[in-house]
């Protein structure tokens, strides 16, 4: 898949996201919409795993330490076919198995998440035991900024490093909004390169919006004997002029009148991305 | 130097012990540290996991004989949740090792959703449990981990009361398809059962018989139950002795029995008053329309008074002399 067909991909992905939030009546607008581009080069471009190898004891592991932002992956997850679209039109609906945070009852979930700073602890669990069985798999966490001032995180860094688990990887959705305000004023956590880099990481800053930067960073392996941490700045909201870079989006769901502009708005990203090809 | 230990048992209880023919066994934590190591010697597949843990876990034997099977995290208790979790999830047979009071406090979040919730079958064990590190204080203790585990879906949680019930209950965790939580002590345990003993997860075992009274007893505090009702039998009193080493699942069964046919019923356990045994059986028992004259032994809502493990469970009335006064009075109300 091209660079181009990944953008115009991520213009439906942000369509089927924000329809379904609209349709739950709740969901993680914001950071859904600034984490999606990431996900959609991980599914589509690094993780080896697919609905048919959904539990091959040798894929790659994604875990989403930010699970809040489940709509996402919920949209880019059937986009690859782990479960049918329709599903998606049950989320938090009374008895849905599509609960407001990722469950292993779904499809290609490994790990249920929802609680802050509990994916890294975790993949780095994961990284471990395919050192220990000598497998090549890799396992991935997407971190949220917000979500670093939870001290598991830190522990987690010093001890990946420790146990030089090059096969881990951890991204940074580095959209500097969290539900508060802007993450420098709640808790401020920069300067966030350096900081990983003296706990003993390879370090990657890019674009979380750009698929060569995001493809380049997740695919070229780290320096043996180190994880890798990917800074990748993104914005929240990103895509729907009205949400970008506005809090209250955080976990806005949108109105008619509003989904309508959105989805209007992606439509027309969709077809200036068209034009500009042809 | 420091002083040594006081004797979980006055002479006149050990002279009861000898009376039942009950033999001195190793400490539990003992018991765990050489079955996990025997299990692990004939599956690669287990994985120990502590937080600089492995002195106070016994393991150290086990990292020098098995050093590709142990994982050190550093005193960082969320995060060897977090690991063993993630190992657990990839197949690994992982044990998380560290002292109950930090495990299942700090802790306490990863254990919900990593392991019960997420549904991996990672275990925890949880050394010096209760009131084993004595006079270093409430830091270190655990009255609260059967109270905050019993109140998480999928968990299976087992207390042993000696080596044998320690071995089968590690033995069991080793195959579980669940999270699994043991929690155990680091004094020497009486060895309690014949060896022929059938250990089910969920059942009761029956160590001695009676109808007057009945100490429903889990962990260490069982044989000072056992001695107790020895010590009742000499007056008369036929008390029962259940040890319930098996916190999740509960073997109601034999608590309702008890509380249907006994006068009386005590439960003991190394923990606080709230949340643990004691209440699991009250629950019980009231739910069925059994009301027996009950009292809850274990540690009161209050500061916990200094002292060596022995110390304390003089003061609290864990001892043989201690229960056998409880049963008496509640058996005279």
């Amino acid at each position: 898949m091209t660079d181009l067909e990944l953008a115009l991909k991520a213009t439906h992905l942000r369509r089927r996201m924000l329809r379904l939030i609209h349709d739950a009546g709740a969901g993680h607008t914001g950071g859904g919409l600034s984490c999606l581009d990431i996900l959609n080069t991980l599914y589509h471009r690094v993780l080896r795993v697919s609905p048919a190898t959904v539990d091959s004891p040798t894929r790659d592991r994604y875990v989403q330490s930010k699970g809040h932002s489940v709509e996402a992956l919920y949209a880019v997850l059937a986009d690859c076919g782990f479960f049918p679209d329709a599903d998606l039109d049950t989320v938090c609906h009374y008895r849905s198995p599509y609960v407001g945070h990722p469950t292993r009852k779904i499809a290609g979930i490994e790990m249920n998440t929802g609680a802050l700073g509990h994916g890294l602890p975790i993949c780095l669990g994961m990284a471990l035991a395919a050192k220990l069985d000598r497998a090549s798999y890799r396992v991935f966490t997407l971190l949220g900024d917000g979500e670093l001032a939870e001290g598991s995180n830190w522990e987690a860094a010093m001890a990946a490093a420790h146990h030089k688990l090059d096969n881990l990887v951890a991204i940074l959705d580095h959209n500097t909004l969290q539900i508060t305000g802007p993450t420098r004023d709640v808790m401020s956590n920069e300067p966030l390169d350096e900081k990983w880099r003296a706990f003993g990481w390879e370090v990657r800053s890019i674009d979380g919006h750009d698929y060569a930067q995001l493809t380049a960073a997740l695919t070229t392996p780290p320096p043996a004997g180190k994880p890798l941490f990917i800074l990748a700045n993104t914005v929240k909201g990103k895509g729907v002029s009205f949400m970008e870079n506005v809090g209250k989006w955080h976990h806005g769901v949108p109105s008619e009148t509003e989904l309508a502009q959105a989805l209007a708005e992606l439509a027309a990203a969709e077809k200036t991305l068209q034009e500009a090809a042809a | 130097m420091s002083a040594p230990a006081p004797s979980m048992f006055t002479p006149a209880a050990k002279a009861m012990a000898q009376k039942l023919g009950l033999k001195m066994g190793g400490a539990n934590l003992e018991e765990f540290a050489a079955t996990l190591q025997s299990l692990a010697r004939a599956d690669r597949n287990i994985v120990a996991v502590t937080s600089d843990s492995r002195g106070s876990g016994k393991l150290a034997p086990f990292g020098k004989a098995l050093p590709q099977q142990i994982v050190e995290v550093g005193i960082a208790e969320q995060n060897l949740v977090g690991i063993t979790a993630g190992l657990a999830a990839c197949g690994k047979k992982a044990f998380g090792v560290s002292p109950s009071c930090f495990l299942t406090a700090r802790s306490l979040e990863q254990i919900k959703n990593d392991l019960c919730y997420s549904n991996v079958p990672g275990v925890l064990v949880g050394i010096s449990a209760g009131v084993s590190y004595g006079a270093l204080g409430s830091t270190h203790h655990s009255l609260h981990d059967l109270a905050v585990l019993r109140a998480i879906h999928n968990l299976t949680i087992l207390v042993p009361a000696d080596n044998f019930e320690t071995r089968e209950a590690i033995r069991y965790a080793a195959r579980a398809p669940r999270p699994v939580f043991v929690r155990f002590g680091k004094s020497a345990m009486f060895d309690l059962h014949a060896p022929e003993t059938n250990f089910e997860v969920g059942r009761a075992l029956t160590l001695r018989e009676g109808r007057d009274a009945a100490f429903l007893a889990t962990g260490e505090t069982v044989v000072h139950a056992l001695l107790a009702a020895a010590q009742l039998a000499d007056e008369g009193i036929a008390a029962r002795v259940l040890s319930l080493p098996s916190i999740k699942p509960f073997d109601t069964d034999a608590v309702l029995a008890a509380g249907g046919e006994c006068r009386a019923v005590i439960t003991v356990e190394e923990h606080s008053i709230h949340g643990g045994l004691g209440e699991a059986c009250a629950s019980t028992l009231l739910s069925a329309g059994l009301a027996p004259r009950f009292q809850i032994v274990g540690l009161p809502d209050e500061d916990t008074v200094t002292g060596a493990q022995a110390h304390i469970f003089g003061h609290y009335g864990f001892s043989m002399e201690g229960l056998s006064a409880t049963a008496r009075a509640l058996l005279s109300r």
